[in-house]
């Protein structure tokens, strides 16, 4: 890091800690001993929240969502409430806490009751090891890319607990699957994550954005593949829309949500949300760089690039949503285990032995750029000969529409014509 | 240990493993014990956490919070009778007889081990140095668990798959 970055002036807003602490320490001097740890909270809470979780959550997050939606399938989406519909989560969230949550007779009342709790909880939790700015990182631990992994398989517990809970069979179907999906796509979303941890070196979120600072690279760039293994295994453990079975309304009304009513169906939809954006500022610090920015993160401040990053990633998530069909569960489970576990090995295996050969040239720093042209040709390559080793036979673009008798059928992947 | 923080974050630990574990037993139904299950192994990691083995502590949750207490759940959905109540059984003797064995063990070894607390954390307890022991001095039991599981994954794709479905496979 250049010693220009970040001096400890409190009016420099590229690192807000030094603001946070000259306020601290003013009022440590004058209020009695312990108070500031509050303070610190409050500060803490209300800063948060009118950086990221106002524009991230109800703007982008809810609001931004369905706008971008709606424009995709040609309408207008929320437009009435408010100027261009803005207010319309705020009035969302109004009706939700005036509804009442209801309970089923013979559900099982404890266990629905703590499971949007325990739902939320992990979604907070996740933020405190991304780091917004140089120094702007709440818990700095060396195993923070563990951490977050750790705390992310936590919500699945809830989930299933929702759907257990509700004693409705159609919460059991979304349960089970949500269950087996988390499985299945857990293990390829590793070996994508294990492939930007060799590159790096670390398991540190840190250590990993000071490495595309030192190399002046994003991990995207050294290995795309990585990147949309984990995009797509992440869509499926968050069930986001193109592979929501476990919510699938046309098939099992909404899966684990199917009892749940007002506030209670709100928490699991509002961190639903939640997580997508933990996922996109994790895949931001990880594959984009996080705060750096080529040497712009010196005159734009960090956390305002790792924002505009995340959203970026989480425009993604909409995108998807807005375009593509829901998958069949079978054809989930067999694109999980037969195409991208068997990528994520070989991306490994590519990296592990790239990493070899760059300790043997003692870590050249131009050596990481033929790696990265040798590895995005290498991708597009795999991707390719995978799916037709799989017997997955692209057709032409038809020019016009065509009866599926014409295009010869469906042929599902895995299926051999 | 000192300071009063992780005197308390450790009570408190204590005490919800305890409870979680205790509910493991109690609970007559066998999801509930599963998720009392959860909560003890939260509560062991928050253990190693305590003990500056952070990538312990992530391990602890990954693996048995993230994988293995997920299987179990998705093992009691699919097994037939797991809604009956497990009050009476007539079991309770043996296995009061092994609790009490299994109590003497523990309670010797607590009393015999010379628990020494140190103020820093040992060394060898962070990812490199876990992983370098593990491919090098340990590497011949790290490689018989993996064949152990290689093993029961063989057997449990061999226990599950029907006739029927060999049958049908053989025609394709």
């Amino acid at each position: 890091m250049t010693p220009f970055l970040v001096s400890d002036k409190w009016y420099d807003i590229r690192d807000l800690g030094n603001l946070s602490r000259e306020i601290l320490e003013a009022a440590d001097r004058i209020l009695p001993f312990g108070v500031v740890y509050v303070l610190a909270a409050l500060i803490g809470f209300v800063a948060s929240f009118l950086l990221f979780v106002l524009p991230s959550q109800l703007i982008v997050g809810v609001y931004g969502e369905r706008r971008i939606i709606g424009r995709m399938q040609s309408r207008l989406g929320p437009n009435r409430v408010g100027p261009f519909g803005l207010l319309q989560p705020i009035a969302d969230a109004i009706k939700l806490i005036q509804k009442e949550a209801l309970t089923p007779t013979r559900a099982d009342r404890a266990v629905m009751y703590i499971a949007p709790i325990i739902f939320v909880m992990p979604a907070v939790l996740l933020w405190a090891v991304i780091p917004f700015g140089e120094n702007m990182v709440i818990a700095d631990i060396p195993v923070s890319l563990m951490y977050f992994l750790a705390v992310s398989s936590l919500p699945v517990i809830a989930t299933f607990m929702a759907g257990w809970s509700a004693n409705n069979k159609y919460s059991l179907f979304g349960a089970m699957r949500i269950v087996s999906m988390a499985i299945s796509y857990e293990s390829p979303l590793v070996l994508a994550l294990l492939g930007a941890v060799v590159m790096t070196g670390t398991i540190s979120l840190s250590g990993m954005v000071a490495w595309a600072d030192e190399f002046n690279i994003w991990m995207v760039f050294v290995q795309p593949l990585a990147l949309v293994i984990y995009f797509i295994c992440v869509s499926a453990e968050l069930n986001r829309t193109p592979v929501d079975i476990a919510e699938a309304e046309s098939e099992i009304v909404a899966g684990y949500l199917t009892e749940y009513s007002g506030m209670k169906w709100g928490l699991f939809y509002g961190m639903d949300i939640g997580y997508a954006l933990a996922a996109s500022g994790f895949a931001a610090t990880v594959f984009l760089g996080g705060w750096t920015f080529f040497g712009l993160e010196q005159w734009v401040p960090g956390w305002l690039i790792f924002i505009a990053k995340t959203h970026l990633f989480y425009f993604l998530f909409i995108w998807t949503r807005g375009t593509l069909p829901r998958l069949r569960a079978d054809q989930l489970m067999a694109f999980a285990w037969k195409f991208l576990l068997p990528l994520g090995v070989f991306n490994l295996l590519i990296v592990s032995t790239e990493r070899m050969l760059w300790s043997e040239q003692d870590y050249a720093k131009g050596l990481i750029y033929v790696f990265a042209l040798v590895n995005i040709i290498l991708s597009v390559a795999l991707v390719y000969a995978w799916a037709r080793f799989n017997g997955y036979r692209p057709e032409r673009t038809p020019t016009r529409p065509r009866l599926v008798k014409q295009a010869g059928g469906y042929i599902p992947v895995g299926e051999r014509s | 240990m000192e300071g009063f923080g992780p005197s308390l974050a450790f009570w408190v630990l204590a005490a919800l493993t305890l409870v979680a574990a205790g509910g493991v037993m109690v609970s007559r139904n066998l999801l509930h014990a599963v998720l009392f299950l959860i909560l003890t192994f939260i509560g062991v990691a928050g253990f190693f956490v305590l003990l500056s083995a952070d990538f312990i502590a992530m391990a602890q949750v990954i693996i048995y919070v993230g994988a293995i207490a997920v299987l179990v759940l998705f093992a009691v959905l699919l097994t037939p009778r797991s809604g009956r109540d497990n009050g009476e059984t007539r079991w309770a003797l043996p296995g009061i007889l092994l609790a009490v064995c299994l109590a003497a063990i523990f309670l010797f070894v607590v009393h015999d081990t010379a628990w020494n607390t140190v103020d820093e954390a040992p060394a060898g307890l962070d990812a490199r140095s876990l992983g370098t022991a593990l491919l090098t001095t340990w590497v011949v039991p790290f490689e018989i668990a993996s064949v152990l599981l290689t093993a029961a994954l063989v057997g449990a794709i061999m226990l599950t798959r029907s006739p029927e479905e060999e049958a049908e496979d053989a025609l394709v």
